[in-house]
């Protein structure tokens, strides 16, 4: 079963989050981030290509001309391959873990997998980020040798950056999961 | 819990039969390791399995039943392998289906005995999971989670989560081995059931590398014994060979030699990847090496050197009189104790007389010196390197000779200094105590040492300044000296084999599994293709760093600064037994 919704990042740029229900214990999110807007790319060249301009005016060295092109192509393949990520994907598999993926607009994939057995729970926290207060989505893990300390957090969906309304859908979502989880768990 | 059942990709396509494999009641997993097709004897099935289990320590089961519907669903096999259950009993029976030209699969797991109602059987649901049997195989989970010494009959391999996975695939290579080509009565499908995978050059390399290593390894202890004599210990010969940079670093190589062609078998995976990486190291070194050598003997390279080396000496010495004069006068306007100038400035100009006169007596051997120094590129770029070193250090001598008389110099003054504006203010270093006490001094004591301590703060900038400029030069050479030496120390320690491995098969050195969810339907269990996630290039070279000669700096900044202000000698490096001055 699949889902379609539109939110907005906490810049204001629009969000779009699908949501797959494959099973009960199945689930997968999928926040795609705003695109390259065309305006600043734009913006960038034209600064770039009228300061190499401006030094070639100078040194009269044709070289600076094409140095100007081929630092915008190469900054351009490194910011879509490193930089600029497309979408980020949770999938949360009840017994199994959680997947996080992020795919770059290169087509690169990053995946990360927690297992289940590292999982305390999943909860929104809130951040003071600069002059805003901003609510984030985290994973937190318990120590191997403390189960009832809470050893890292790690935050989901973190280049998208999704507003409350976003989280709180995906976080109602995956405590169903997980209330199974603990439903079955043996953890006093 | 959801049942989990991990199946090969490669048994996807086999007939019917009985699944094979490892039951993880603690997860909830089964993990599918084969196929036993049909015709088989129920004993026959049960004495292969105890006998790979005690080849593997790894408890094998039959896990239940693998349906391959080629044409119309067969009523009859239906019913026969649910009767299957009554003679392998395992909780829970696993039953999978797949019929050719549909997508979808189907699966049940019955529990037969924790059922309330007897006769009616409760059922799980089952979540398929796909791995690639040969590539979970061969890779190696990183970090390697903590697992409990089997060899002490340890039936049961217990482990975390996926690496309980890939533990009981790699620890089952007794069932990979038996394969169609056998004469054995029970027909297994597997990764390997088409034949045995092997590589002529790796066998070959197996059965070589055995004679070879004894052999090295004989040739490697008669150097090291030769080198063990009481001639080396010899008073100035262990001084001399901790100062040169290159015996430190042929003494790293010969270690590696050693450990690369011993006769002992690696411990684990990480030794023999270690290993490799040494093995790999050496030979870029010498392959970088040799083609240096090739380099510097084609078209008289050593004699175009060699006849740039004396001027460049002259040149250099040249420098620093024009630099002394400099001092002597009036530098950077300002005004020196003309008496206390002209003293160390024509003891260093003396210096420098007798250095220029030393290397134009070494002149006419400098080629033949220099070609057989040349020689020893062949052992290694390396080596090379840290001749160059050496021999910058060796042509530099005179500076450093500065830099010691100036900093001793000062460092004296300093001391002076502090002593006496102590003596003003009527206090004294107490030795005994470690600290300052208050003392009364006679008249004539504190006559003569304001005196003293005129002289000496008038005389102040003089050294100070001399000082100055020999420490920037010594630091400069030192500099150089430290690019070098980095450089030496990237190609020792730097993983190239493992690097290679993750660019040409990342599937070998795993840092975890990502999941991805196949074409599913309401109704239908959930079928997801688990795939290696391979380690990322920082972490490998972390991970498998090899430690190098340990010459780093052992100064922070701070105390750089404050080593400097006082006047004390800098040593840059911690070599390995060096002693404190």
């Amino acid at each position: 079963m699949e889902e379609e919704r539109s939110f907005s990042d906490i810049c204001g740029g629009r969000l779009a989050l699908q949501l797959r229900y494959y099973s009960p214990f199945c689930r997968e999110f999928c926040v795609s981030c705003p695109r390259l807007s065309l305006r600043l790319l734009t913006a960038v060249t034209c600064t770039v290509w009228l300061a190499a301009y401006g030094l070639f005016t100078l040194c009269e060295n044709s070289m600076i001309l094409s140095a100007a092109i081929f630092v915008t192509l190469l900054g351009l393949l490194g910011y879509l391959h490193f930089v600029k990520i497309d979408q980020e994907t949770l999938l949360i598999i009840d017994s199994l873990g959680i997947q996080m993926t992020s795919s770059y607009a290169s087509g690169k994939e990053n995946t990360t997998f927690i297992e289940m057995g590292k999982i305390k729970d999943i909860v929104i926290n809130e951040a003071i980020y600069m002059q805003k207060v901003i609510y984030y989505l985290c994973i937190l893990l318990k120590d191997p040798l403390e189960p009832h300390k809470i050893s890292q957090v790690v935050p989901v969906f973190q280049s998208a950056k999704p507003r409350l309304d976003c989280l709180i859908e995906v976080y109602k979502s995956c405590q169903e999961v997980l209330a199974h989880k603990k439903a079955t768990s043996t953890d006093p | 819990m959801v049942l989990k059942a991990f199946f090969p990709t490669c048994c996807t396509l086999a007939d019917s039969g009985l699944l094979v494999g490892r039951w993880i009641p603690e997860q909830s997993s089964a993990v599918v390791l084969a196929v036993v097709h049909f015709p088989f004897i129920p004993i026959q099935v049960k004495e292969l399995l105890a006998q790979v289990q005690q080849a593997s320590q790894v408890g094998l089961v039959v896990l239940g039943t693998w349906c391959h519907h080629k044409q119309e669903p067969e009523e009859s096999l239906g019913h026969f392998l649910e009767g299957l259950g009554t003679i392998f009993s395992h909780e829970p029976w696993l039953q999978l289906c797949w019929e050719k030209g549909s997508k979808f699969w189907s699966c049940k797991a019955t529990h037969q005995q924790s059922s309330t109602i007897p006769g009616v059987p409760i059922e799980d649901h089952v979540m398929l999971i796909f791995y690639d049997q040969r590539k979970v195989l061969l890779s190696y989970l990183h970090p390697p989670t903590v697992l409990p010494d089997c060899q002490a009959g340890d039936a049961t391999a217990s482990a975390e989560g996926l690496a309980a996975i890939f533990d009981t695939v790699s620890r089952s290579e007794a069932l990979f081995c038996k394969n169609q080509f056998d004469e054995d009565p029970v027909r297994l499908s597997h990764w390997q059931s088409e034949g045995l995978e092997a590589s002529i050059l790796v066998e070959l390399a197996k059965k070589a590398s055995g004679p070879v290593c004894l052999l090295v390894a004989c040739l490697l202890s008669l150097v090291s014994a030769a080198s063990a004599c009481r001639l080396w210990k010899l008073w100035p010969l262990p001084f001399i060979a901790s100062k040169f940079s290159t015996c430190e670093q042929l003494r790293h190589r010969f270690e590696h030699l050693t450990l690369v062609f011993s006769t002992q078998k690696a411990r684990g995976p990480a030794q023999l990847m270690r290993k490799a990486n040494m093995l790999v190291s050496l030979l870029l070194d010498v392959a970088l090496g040799l083609t240096l050598l090739s380099w510097l003997h084609s078209s008289n390279r050593i004699g175009q050197l060699a006849d740039a080396l004396i001027p460049m000496a002259d040149h250099v010495a040249e420098e620093l009189q024009h630099l002394l004069q400099w001092l002597m006068g009036a530098p950077a306007g300002l005004k020196m104790n003309r008496a206390l100038d002209q003293v160390l400035g024509r003891f260093f100009l003396y210096h420098i007389h007798l250095w220029i006169s030393y290397i134009h007596l070494m002149s006419p051997f400098i080629e033949r010196i220099l070609w057989h120094v040349g020689l020893s590129a062949c052992l290694g770029l390396t080596v090379a390197l840290s001749i160059l070193s050496d021999i910058l250090a060796l042509l530099t001598f005179h500076i450093y000779c500065f830099y010691v008389y100036g900093a001793r110099l000062y460092c004296l003054k300093i001391y002076g200094l502090s002593s006496l504006w102590r003596l003003f203010r009527g206090k004294k270093w107490n030795v005994l105590r470690q600290r300052v006490d208050s003392c009364s001094y006679d008249l004539d004591q504190l006559f003569v040492g304001t005196l003293l301590f005129t002289i000496l703060i008038f005389l102040l900038p003089t050294t100070a300044l001399y000082y100055l400029v020999f420490t920037l030069l010594r630091l400069l050479v030192v500099t150089v000296q430290g690019l070098i030496h980095l450089l030496v120390d990237l190609i020792n320690s730097l993983p190239l084999y493992s690097l290679g491995l993750r660019l040409c098969r990342p599937y070998r050195l795993a840092a975890g599994v990502k999941f991805r969810v196949l074409e599913h339907e309401a109704g239908r269990p959930l079928r997801l293709m688990m795939q290696i996630n391979p380690l990322p290039y920082s972490n490998v070279v972390h991970t498998y760093r090899l430690p190098t000669c340990g010459c780093h700096p052992k100064h922070s900044w701070g105390s750089l600064c404050r080593k400097l202000f006082f006047g004390e000698l800098i040593y840059p490096w911690k070599q390995k037994g060096d002693k404190q001055d």
